[in-house]
């Protein structure tokens, strides 16, 4: 235990000081900021319709017309970022040798695997804190309700478990941070696309299987409000099963 | 303290070293001596327990590498090939997360810091960023790194490697000094490096041991003196007298017969380095009729042990 968090230590500091976490944090709130005030735009365009025609304040959901289409974009920009997060973890360790000192300290890869793990997602939950910038914002001027907004955020933190361990993995494979970058890439882009719609074969048991393996429908069903343990749980072993094979991975090199 | 079985390590066909066997007491300092590509840094690698074996055994402190990695990595502090730093970090930053790793208690942290930090000339630069500092010094850190928790057993994979001369002579006392109270093992391609901090050396060539000698055997080998085996058919009691008058020449040892405990003629003749001496010898010799029947110079230094062992042994694969 008390390794893990030598390690997570190191990782954090490494993270603070190297440029690459600010410039992650910027585009991601940036990018994020801008989509939010779009949905915006539309959102009181549309009221002043409703307005229009009908004459009074009509009762639009906040939360499903402008956090639920923000929050699905957001999760797209991390598919887009978060590999430069994980990118380095076991990449940079293996360019720089620093994988030997690792390896020959009593210390275990579950330890190693773990801590790097759970330092990233300290800055993930960062980003995370610091995008919660927008609904506050935006509750001076008009009441939000914030149970959804919660599960939104819980359905964010969980998925970028899933991404996190398989950019972790994909820092294993190699010791080149960009292509560490590129394989998480593919892999991220790949749990995206697997979705139940995409598929129009008529066959409902490859609809089932599609449904259960598709992130962004678990997503979904989180931006809803809806917290499902179906949803907890799939995102909670997708991020085990990148952990576990990371730690094969990792475990395996010692042999070549 | 440590002790190497048989070890053997193959990377696809690659045979890295093969039959590697030796063993080391506590508080000894041994030296890895071979050329490029023999096997130091795989040997070293699997005694640290980052690669297991293909084949044989190793053990240290008493702990099996394969079985009790865990136990042999507490005791063994490491100086790879290339020392593990992250450049970002400053250096008393680094020293101190290493001792973490190790898992040095946190109140003998700073001591253990201040200890690494003196014993490796660190004192001014502690506070610098590592990636800015030079070789020499990045050197330093990493031994700096393997000392820090104060381990029973250090393993330093070239230790001197990018230092400059005086450096070179003060680590190689610091390394001396660190032997009695750890055991040491390291590498090297220089010899008067192995003779001057090292009990026993280990001669490797192509993944295997080509030499094993002790301190004594190697500086005996590199004498500094020539040395002249003379075998003559007549001798008398004047013989070593008329020798020992030549000029340059320093000792003369009758060869016993140890059967009949009497002189048959073998001499061995001592004279000081870089007079060759065996012209007035054989002029000696000849004048006095005492029949020369061989003449030969027995020196080789551990240079020539060196390159004879490790050239004569197959041509070293280039791969
Ligand atoms: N990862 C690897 N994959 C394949 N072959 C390797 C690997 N590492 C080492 N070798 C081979 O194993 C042999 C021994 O290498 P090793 O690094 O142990 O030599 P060394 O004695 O440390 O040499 P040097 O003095 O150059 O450091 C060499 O032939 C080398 O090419
Ligand atoms: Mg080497």
């Amino acid at each position: 235990m008390r390794n893990i968090f030598v390690l997570v230590g190191k990782e954090l500091r490494l993270y603070f000081i190297s440029p690459i976490a600010y410039v992650v944090a910027m585009v991601f709130l940036a990018v994020s900021d801008f989509l939010f005030y779009n949905q915006i735009r539309f959102y009181s365009g549309l009221s002043m319709q409703m307005m229009q025609m009908q004459g009074n304040m009509p009762e639009l959901n906040i939360h499903e017309s402008v956090f639920r289409p923000s929050l699905m974009n957001m999760s797209i920009i991390l598919i887009l970022i978060m590999p430069l997060l994980t990118m380095r973890l076991f990449a940079e360790e293996k360019k720089g040798r620093t994988n030997e000192l690792l390896m020959t300290s009593p210390i275990t890869i579950t330890e190693i695997v773990l801590g790097k793990f759970i330092a990233v997602m300290v800055v993930y939950l960062l980003l995370l804190v610091l995008s919660l910038h927008l609904p506050f914002v935006l509750s001076v001027a008009v009441p939000i309700s914030w149970s959804p907004l919660f599960a939104s955020y819980l359905g964010l933190f969980l998925m970028g478990g899933v991404f996190l361990s398989m950019g972790l993995f994909a820092s294993a494979l190699t010791d080149n941070q960009i292509i560490a970058a590129v394989i998480s890439f593919g892999i991220l882009i790949g749990l995206w696309m697997v979705s139940p719609s995409g598929h129009n074969a008529g066959d409902s048991a490859f609809k089932e299987v599609a449904g259960y393996l598709s992130l962004m429908s678990h997503l979904d069903g989180f931006v809803k409000g809806l917290i499902s343990t179906r949803g907890v749980t799939y995102f909670i072993s997708m991020t085990c099963l990148g952990l576990f094979m990371t730690h094969r991975v990792v475990e395996s090199d010692r042999w070549k | 303290m440590i002790s190497v079985n048989q070890l053997g390590k193959r990377y696809g066909d690659i045979v890295a070293i093969d039959d590697v066997s030796f063993t080391l007491s506590k508080g000894e300092v041994l030296a890895f001596l071979g050329p490029n590509g023999a096997g130091k840094t795989t040997t070293m690698r699997i005694l640290t327990c980052f690669m297991p074996a293909t084949s044989g055994t190793a053990s240290v402190a008493g702990f099996d590498v394969f079985e009790d990695a865990m136990e042999v990595k507490r005791r063994i502090g490491y100086l790879p090939e290339t020392p593990p730093l992250y450049p970002e970090m400053t250096v008393s930053e680094y020293l101190i997360f290493v001792a973490k790793l190790k898992g040095l208690p946190r109140r003998d942290q700073p001591s253990g810091l201040k200890n690494a930090l003196e014993k490796c000339g660190l004192g001014d630069v502690s506070g610098r960023m590592i990636g800015n500092l030079s070789k020499g010094f990045r050197q330093r850190v990493g031994l700096a790194q393997a000392l820090i928790h104060n381990p029973e057993v250090l393993i330093l994979d070239e230790p001197t490697v990018g230092l400059d001369p005086r450096q070179i002579i003060e680590i190689r006392e610091l390394i001396k000094s660190l032997g009695g109270e750890h055991t040491i093992i390291l590498s090297t391609h220089i010899l008067p490096e192995a003779t001057a901090v090292c009990q026993k050396v280990v001669i490797i060539s192509g993944g295997r041991i080509v030499a094993v000698d002790s301190q004594e055997g190697l500086s005996s080998r590199i004498r500094k003196s020539e040395k002249i085996s003379l075998h003559l058919r007549k001798f008398d009691e004047l013989t070593i007298k008329k020798i020992l008058a030549i000029s340059g020449v320093m000792a003369v040892n009758d060869q016993v017969n140890s059967k009949e405990n009497e002189s048959y003629g073998r001499f061995i003749v001592e004279s000081e380095l870089g007079i060759d001496v065996r012209e007035r010898l054989a002029q000696t010799v000849v004048e006095s009729g005492w029949g020369l029947l061989e003449m030969k110079p027995l020196t080789i230094s551990l240079e020539d042990v060196f390159l004879k062992l490790t050239t004569e042994e197959k041509p070293v694969d280039n791969h």
